[in-house]
């Protein structure tokens, strides 16, 4: 009897030692899965982009220094220009007159609309850079570098041309060398 | 009469002006050295220069920065609302250690856990590998060799 008891109970007891390791493979397996998962998703967000030429680019609102908010989606209809610069950057200040001289032609028609985004900078800088160079178009600090990392910009001065439609048309990595190469960019858009 | 609450009126005011002043020079906040600049500035990591900190990076964006730091401090701020006034421009990315919230958390849970995991998967390795000893001569006891050579050769080590 007892020998009997003791294999009666023998049995369930191996079939839960068998079990543990199971369900504790099971485990090891799901959590690896789940982090997998995770990675994947933080790798499938970090290569998103960049814009492409051709591609329509996602909406973003750019907080002015003067307190105002211009969102990407108000400005459909127009041609836009949007400048990365930063006050540090030396080689933004060789296009930064070039540019206000070609927003001041543009501005009375209406149809084109300049943004600058203050890439990585102080406040303090920024303004005294825009005040040096007289800029009066549109200007604003990248707020946690949100527009900058949807464009993955490489670094700065970087100018996008988008058209009409939201559809980015034309890049410009590195300064504008005169107003009439930055004319050169837009005017086939106001053409279309 | 008229003359002494005057006089002591006027011996109190200009008191009051000189413990004033005295207050006002006591409240005014240190300036801050390059120091205390540093202390913020080592725990924060500006995006142009990745994987330099603050503190020891060279470039004008850099100093910048560090410039805006020695302001902050000498208006008064904190460590942490300095701390925080980056991340409300920059992002997170400018922390040296980030914020323990939303994914973030997998940066301090997964690397303990990797390494719980590996020190019990090397347990359990060392703990195989002590097994095989015991086995061959409980192996000789419970079935003898089918070769007969190997068998009379177990049989004369046995002896020995």
């Amino acid at each position: 009897m007892d020998v009997a008891e003791s294999t009666e109970n023998e049995v369930p007891q191996v079939a839960l030692e068998r079990s543990r390791p199971r369900w504790g493979r099971i485990l090891v397996w799901v959590a690896l899965l789940g982090l997998l998962t995770l990675l994947a998703l933080g790798l499938r967000r970090t290569q998103q982009g960049p814009v492409t030429i051709g591609s329509k680019v996602p909406d973003f609102s750019l907080t002015t220094f003067d307190g105002g908010l211009i969102h990407l989606s108000d400005l459909e209809g127009k041609v836009v220009v949007l400048n990365f610069w930063a006050s540090w950057c030396k080689p933004c200040e060789q296009e930064a007159a070039d540019l206000e001289e070609a927003w001041r032609f543009y501005q009375p028609g209406g149809e084109v609309v300049f943004l600058g985004v203050d890439y990585v900078d102080t406040e303090p800088n920024a303004l005294a850079y825009l005040e040096k160079f007289d800029i009066t178009y549109p200007n604003g600090p990248d707020l946690r570098t949100r527009i900058s990392q949807a464009f993955r910009i490489s670094g700065v001065p970087e100018t996008y041309i988008i058209d009409r439609t939201g559809v980015l048309r034309s890049v410009k990595i590195s300064p504008f060398l005169s107003v009439a190469e930055i004319k050169a960019a837009i005017e086939p858009l106001l053409a279309e | 009469m008229r003359l002494l609450p005057a006089g002591i009126l006027l011996v109190l005011l200009l008191a009051s002006l000189l413990v004033g002043s005295a207050l006002a020079q006591g409240e005014t906040p240190r300036l801050p050295t390059d120091d205390d600049v540093n202390a913020v500035a080592k725990q924060l990591y500006c995006p142009v220069c990745e994987n330099i900190p603050l503190d020891v990076c060279g470039t004008q964006a850099c100093a910048q920065w560090r410039d805006l730091i020695r302001e902050k401090l000498s208006q008064g701020w904190t460590e942490a609302q300095i701390k925080q006034y980056f991340v409300d421009q920059y992002g997170d990315r400018v922390l040296a250690t980030p914020p323990a919230e939303g994914l973030n958390w997998l940066v301090y849970i997964v690397p303990p856990v990797a390494i719980l995991a590996g020190a019990y998967l090397l347990y359990r390795a060392f703990k195989i590998w002590r097994q095989p000893e015991k086995s061959p001569v409980g192996a000789a006891e419970a079935a003898p060799p089918a070769d007969e050579y190997i068998r009379r050769l177990e049989e004369e080590l046995t002896k020995r």
